[in-house]
C-alpha cells in the first residue's frame, strides 16, 4: 500500500526521462558547451563504491588483525537469528530495484514506479530489522564494549546501516522529485548500482561474521 | 604574439576580463549575487582560489608554529608573553609539533597542490567547462574549511592542542586527558577535524577521477593529457583509497576514546598510577592503518608537484618533455608502489625482520620510477633554450630538493640504518626536504606559473627571483645541518636537549638552523608582498604569456565562467609540442587543427 503511495509520488512529480536535458545536463545556454555526459554520474558512483569498499576493507583488515592476536581476548558471538531474515529482505530489495530499473528501460513506467516503491520499503524493513538485531544483542548482554567481536559487530552493522540510510534517502529522492541534472534513467541506474553494491557488501560482511566471528 | 595563437573569440573576451582582475577568474554575471559567485560558488576556478587562500592561511600558521619550535630549541628558558606560565613547557612544545605537522600535511600539502591547483586547472587543461560534480566540489571545500576551523579550535580548549603528533599513536591518543594536556578535548577535536577532512578528500577525489575519465575534450586521449593532469588523476586515486582507510581507523580510535572499546588499547595499561579498563587491543594495528594512509599521503603531497615541474620544465626549455610516456607511467608506478611500503615507517615497531626486509625492498624499488622522473627532467632541460623565469627556477629547485631528499630516503629505507636514525633529526631533515620543501617549491612554481591565468596579471620577476634564491639557500641552511644533528644522535621531539651533555656540541648547529629558519620565513614576506601587490598592480597578462601549448592558455586570463567562452576546443596533438621541426612558431597549441597549424607556420616568422 505504501508502495503505491511512493509510486503515486513519482507519477505526480514527473517520472520518465522527458524534459531532463538529454545528454547535456543543466548546462547549454552557450552553444557548444559539452556539459556533463550522463555516463559521468555512473562513473562517479562506481568510484564512490570503490572508496566505500576500501573503507570496509580497512575495517575487515582491522577485524582480521584484532582477532588473530596470540592469546586474544576474542570471544565468538552467536549472530542474532533475525539477520537471516534481514539478509533475505535486502536481497529481495536488490532484486526488486533491478526489476524496477529494467521496467524503466523497456518503458513500463507503472511497473517501474511500483517496484521502486517496493524496493524502498524493503530497504526500510532491512534497517528496522538491523535495529531489532541490535535489540537481540542487547538482550543477550552483548554491548559495544563487551568483547572485541561484539565491538566489530556493531561497527560493521552501523557503518553498513549508515550507507543503507543514505541509499534510502537516494531512493526517496528519486521517487519524490525529478532529478536535477541527470535523466531519470541515469538516476535510476546510479541508485540501483549503489543499492546492489550495498546488498553484496552486506552478504560479504554477514558471511564473514557468521563463519569467522 | 602570444594571443595570436589563441582563438579570436576567446582572446577578445579576454581583453575585457583582464582589465578587472579583482574578479578572480569569473566572467561577471549580473544575475548572480556576490555571495553566490565568490563564497558559495560552484565554479571550479573560484573553488580552486578558495582552496588556495585556505592553504595560504594554513601555511602561515604552520610556519609560525615551526618558528616557535625552532626558537624554543635554542632558547628553552626564554620568557614568552603569549605562553601560559611564561616559559614553554615540554607539553606545549609537543602541541606545536603536533599542530605544525597536522596543519602542514593536511591543510597545505594536500590542499594546495591537489585541491587548489587541481581544481582550477584540471578542467581547463582537459577542455571541460567545469568539474563533473560542481556542487559536490563546493561541499568538499566547505568541509575542508570546517575541518580547518575545528583543528584550530584545539588551541583554545582546556588543555590546549593535542601532543600525540600528526600520527596520533595510541595509547597516548586513545585514553583522554589522563595521558596529558591536550589529550582530552584537544585530541577529540583533532580526530573530528581529520575525519571531516577525510570526507572532504573522498568527495574531492571522486570528482577529480570522474572529471578526468569523462569530461575530456574531443581528441584529448590519455596520452595527450598534460602530465599535470596525469599527476592530479593518480593523486585522486591515492586519495580515494588512502583517506577511506584513515577514515576507518579514525572511527575506531574515536570509539576507543569515547565508547571504551579496545581496538588499539592493550590490557594492563597503567597511566598516572591508574590501571586502565581497556584490554587486548594493539597500538600496532593503528600504526598499520595510519601508515597505510600515511605513506600514500606523502605521494598525494608530491605527485602534483612532479606534474607541475614536468609541465614547467618543458615550457621554459622550449622542448617536449623527455620521455612523456615514461613520465606518465612513472607517476602510475609511484602511485601503485606507494601503497606497498607503509611498513617502512614502522621498522622500529618490533615488526618481524622479514616483514621489514620486504618493506625495505619495495621501498627501494620506488627509486626506479623516481630516477626515471629525475633523469627525464634533466633530459628535458638538456639542450633546451632555457628561459629562467621564476616558475622555471622554482621547478629546478624542486628537482634539487627531490634528489636531495630522495637520496636520504634510500638510507632510511634500510631497516638497520633506520633503527639507528629513526628517532633522530635525520628523519626530520629527510621528510622536510622531500615532502615539505620539494612540494612547497612545486606549489611556488605553480603559483608563479599560473598566477597570470588565475588573476589576469603577472607577478614581479625580480621579486620572484629574490624570493627563490633566499628560500632555496635558506632551506638548505636549515635542513642540511639537521642531517648531521641526526647522525650525531640528536633526538627529535625532545623539547629541550640543552641538558644532555652528549648533545651539547650540536647546540651551535641548532642556533644556526634557527637563524636560517627565521631568515627563510622572513623571505616569504617577499612572496606575500609580490603576490598581493601583483593582484592590484601587476602588469596585465595576455591569454598566453609563457607561449605555452596546453588548453588553459587558449582562453582569456582569467577565464570566463564556462572556461572557453562557448568555444570548446578539440585536441589534435600531445601537450608538449615545443620547437617542432618545420614549424616556424616554437610551440604548437594542442587545439590547433592541422590546417591552422600550417597557417601558424607561414604567418608567424619567429615564435621564440
Amino acid at each position: 500500500m505504501a508502495a503505491s503511495h511512493v509510486a503515486e509520488l513519482i507519477e505526480r512529480h514527473g517520472g520518465g526521462a522527458a524534459g531532463n536535458g538529454g545528454d547535456f545536463g543543466d548546462s547549454g545556454e552557450e552553444s557548444g558547451n559539452p556539459g556533463v555526459p550522463q555516463r559521468t554520474y555512473v562513473t562517479g558512483m562506481t568510484i564512490a563504491v570503490g572508496g566505500i569498499l576500501m573503507f570496509f576493507m580497512a575495517l575487515v583488515s582491522a577485524w582480521v588483525v584484532r582477532r588473530g592476536f596470540p592469546n586474544s581476548d576474542w570471544q565468538p558471538i552467536a549472530m542474532p537469528r533475525i539477520l537471516w531474515l534481514n539478509t533475505f529482505i535486502l536481497l529481495a530489495s536488490s532484486a526488486t530495484i533491478e526489476r524496477s530499473r529494467r521496467s524503466l528501460v523497456v518503458g513500463r513506467h507503472a511497473d517501474y514506479r511500483h517496484w521502486w516503491g517496493v524496493a524502498t520499503i524493503l530497504g526500510v524493513f532491512f534497517l528496522c530489522g538491523q535495529l531489532l538485531a541490535w535489540r537481540q544483542m542487547f538482550a543477550a548482554g552483548l554491548f559495544l564494549v563487551t568483547n572485541p567481536s561484539s565491538s566489530f559487530f556493531y561497527v560493521f552493522t552501523a557503518a553498513h546501516g549508515f550507507h543503507i540510510l543514505g541509499g534510502i534517502a537516494a531512493l526517496l529522492a528519486v521517487a519524490w522529485r525529478s532529478p536535477h541534472r541527470l535523466t531519470r534513467e541515469t538516476a535510476t541506474k546510479v541508485v540501483a548500482l549503489y543499492w546492489h553494491f550495498l546488498a553484496a557488501l552486506w552478504l560479504a560482511i554477514f558471511a564473514l561474521l557468521l563463519l569467522e566471528g | 604574439m602570444s594571443t595570436s595563437a589563441a582563438e579570436p573569440g576567446a582572446s577578445s573576451r579576454g581583453r575585457s576580463m583582464s582589465s578587472s582582475p579583482e574578479v578572480a577568474g569569473v566572467a561577471a554575471d549580473a544575475h548572480v549575487s556576490f555571495l553566490r559567485r565568490y563564497i558559495f560558488s560552484t565554479d571550479h576556478k573560484i573553488i580552486g582560489v578558495q582552496y588556495f587562500f585556505l592553504a595560504l592561511t594554513a601555511v602561515t600558521i604552520g610556519t609560525i608554529l615551526s618558528l616557535l619550535m625552532r626558537f624554543h630549541l635554542v632558547w628553552p628558558a626564554a620568557h614568552l608573553p603569549f605562553v601560559a606560565g611564561g616559559i614553554m613547557t615540554p607539553e606545549q612544545y609537543l602541541a606545536l609539533v603536533t599542530m605544525h605537522g597536522t596543519i602542514m600535511v593536511f591543510f597545505v600539502l594536500t590542499t594546495a597542490p591537489q585541491s587548489a591547483f587541481g581544481n582550477y586547472f584540471l578542467p581547463l587543461q582537459i577542455g571541460a567547462p567545469d568539474m563533473a560534480f560542481p556542487r559536490l566540489n563546493m561541499l568538499s571545500f566547505w568541509l575542508t574549511l570546517l575541518a580547518f576551523l575545528v583543528m584550530l579550535c584545539a588551541f583554545f580548549v582546556p588543555g590546549g592542542a593535542p601532543i600525540s603528533g600528526w600520527t596520533a599513536y595510541p595509547p597516548l591518543s586513545g585514553l583522554g586527558d589522563i595521558t596529558g594536556p591536550g589529550e582530552g578535548m584537544g585530541q577529540s577535536l583533532w580526530l573530528a577535524s581529520v575525519l571531516i577532512f577525510c570526507l572532504a578528500s573522498l568527495l574531492g577525489s571522486i570528482n577529480f577521477i570522474s572529471t578526468t575519465i569523462d569530461m575530456r575534450a574531443p581528441g584529448m586521449t590519455l596520452m595527450r593529457m598534460p602530465l599535470t593532469v596525469w599527476a592530479w588523476f593518480v593523486t585522486a586515486i591515492l586519495s580515494l583509497l588512502a583517506f577511506a582507510v584513515l577514515f576507518a581507523g579514525g572511527i575506531l580510535l574515536v570509539l576507543d576514546r569515547v565508547a571504551g572499546t579496545s581496538f588499539f588499547l592493550p590490557a594492563g595499561l597503567v597511566v598516572s598510577g591508574e590501571l586502565q579498563a581497556h584490554g587486548g587491543g594493539s597500538p600496532l594495528l593503528w600504526q598499520h592503518l595510519f601508515w597505510f594512509f600515511g605513506h600514500p599521503e606523502v605521494y598525494i603531497a608530491i605527485l602534483p608537484g612532479m606534474g607541475v615541474v614536468s609541465h614547467i620544465l618543458a615550457n621554459f626549455s622550449r622542448k617536449p618533455v623527455f620521455g612523456y610516456r615514461a613520465m606518465a607511467f612513472a607517476i602510475c608506478a609511484i602511485g601503485f608502489l606507494g601503497f606497498l611500503v607503509w611498513g617502512h615507517h614502522m621498522f622500529v615497531s618490533g615488526m618481524n625482520p622479514y616483514s621489514g626486509l620486504t618493506f625495505s625492498l619495495v621501498t627501494l624499488s620506488i627509486g626506479v620510477p623516481s630516477a626515471v622522473k629525475t633523469f627525464n627532467w634533466l633530459g628535458t632541460l638538456w639542450g633546451g633554450r632555457i628561459q629562467f623565469h621564476s616558475p622555471m627556477l622554482f621547478a629546478i629547485g624542486f628537482v634539487s630538493f627531490f634528489v636531495t631528499g630522495g637520496l636520504s630516503g634510500i638510507f632510511l629505507a634500510q631497516p638497520a640504518v633506520d633503527t639507528q636514525l629513526h628517532a633522530t633529526y635525520y628523519v626530520v631533515a629527510h621528510f622536510h626536504i622531500v615532502m615539505g620543501v620539494a612540494a612547497i617549491f612545486g606549489i611556488f612554481a605553480a603559483t608563479y606559473y599560473w598566477f597570470p591565468k588565475m588573476f589576469g596579471r603577472r607577478m614581479n620577476e625580480t621579486l620572484g627571483k629574490l624570493h627563490l634564491w633566499l628560500t632555496f639557500a635558506g632551506v638548505y641552511c636549515i635542513f642540511m645541518p639537521m642531517h648531521f644533528v641526526g647522525i650525531a644522535g640528536g633526538i627529535r621531539r625532545y623539547a629541550d636537549s640543552t641538558g644532555a651533555s652528549y648533545l651539547a656540541a650540536l647546540q651551535p648547529l641548532h642556533h644556526f638552523m634557527t637563524m636560517a629558519a627565521f631568515v627563510t620565513a622572513a623571505a616569504q614576506l617577499i612572496f606575500f608582498y609580490n603576490f598581493f601587490a601583483s593582484l592590484k598592480k601587476g602588469e596585465i597578462a595576455s591569454a598566453n604569456p609563457w607561449n605555452a601549448t596546453t588548453l588553459e592558455w587558449i582562453t582569456s586570463s582569467p577565464p570566463p565562467a564556462d572556461n572557453f567562452g562557448g568555444r570548446f576546443p578539440s585536441v589534435y596533438r600531445g601537450p608538449y609540442e615545443y620547437s617542432v621541426p618545420g614549424v616556424a612558431q616554437d610551440f604548437l597549441p594542442q587545439h590547433l587543427s592541422p590546417e591552422q597549424t600550417a597557417s601558424v607556420g607561414k604567418e608567424v616568422p619567429n615564435g621564440g
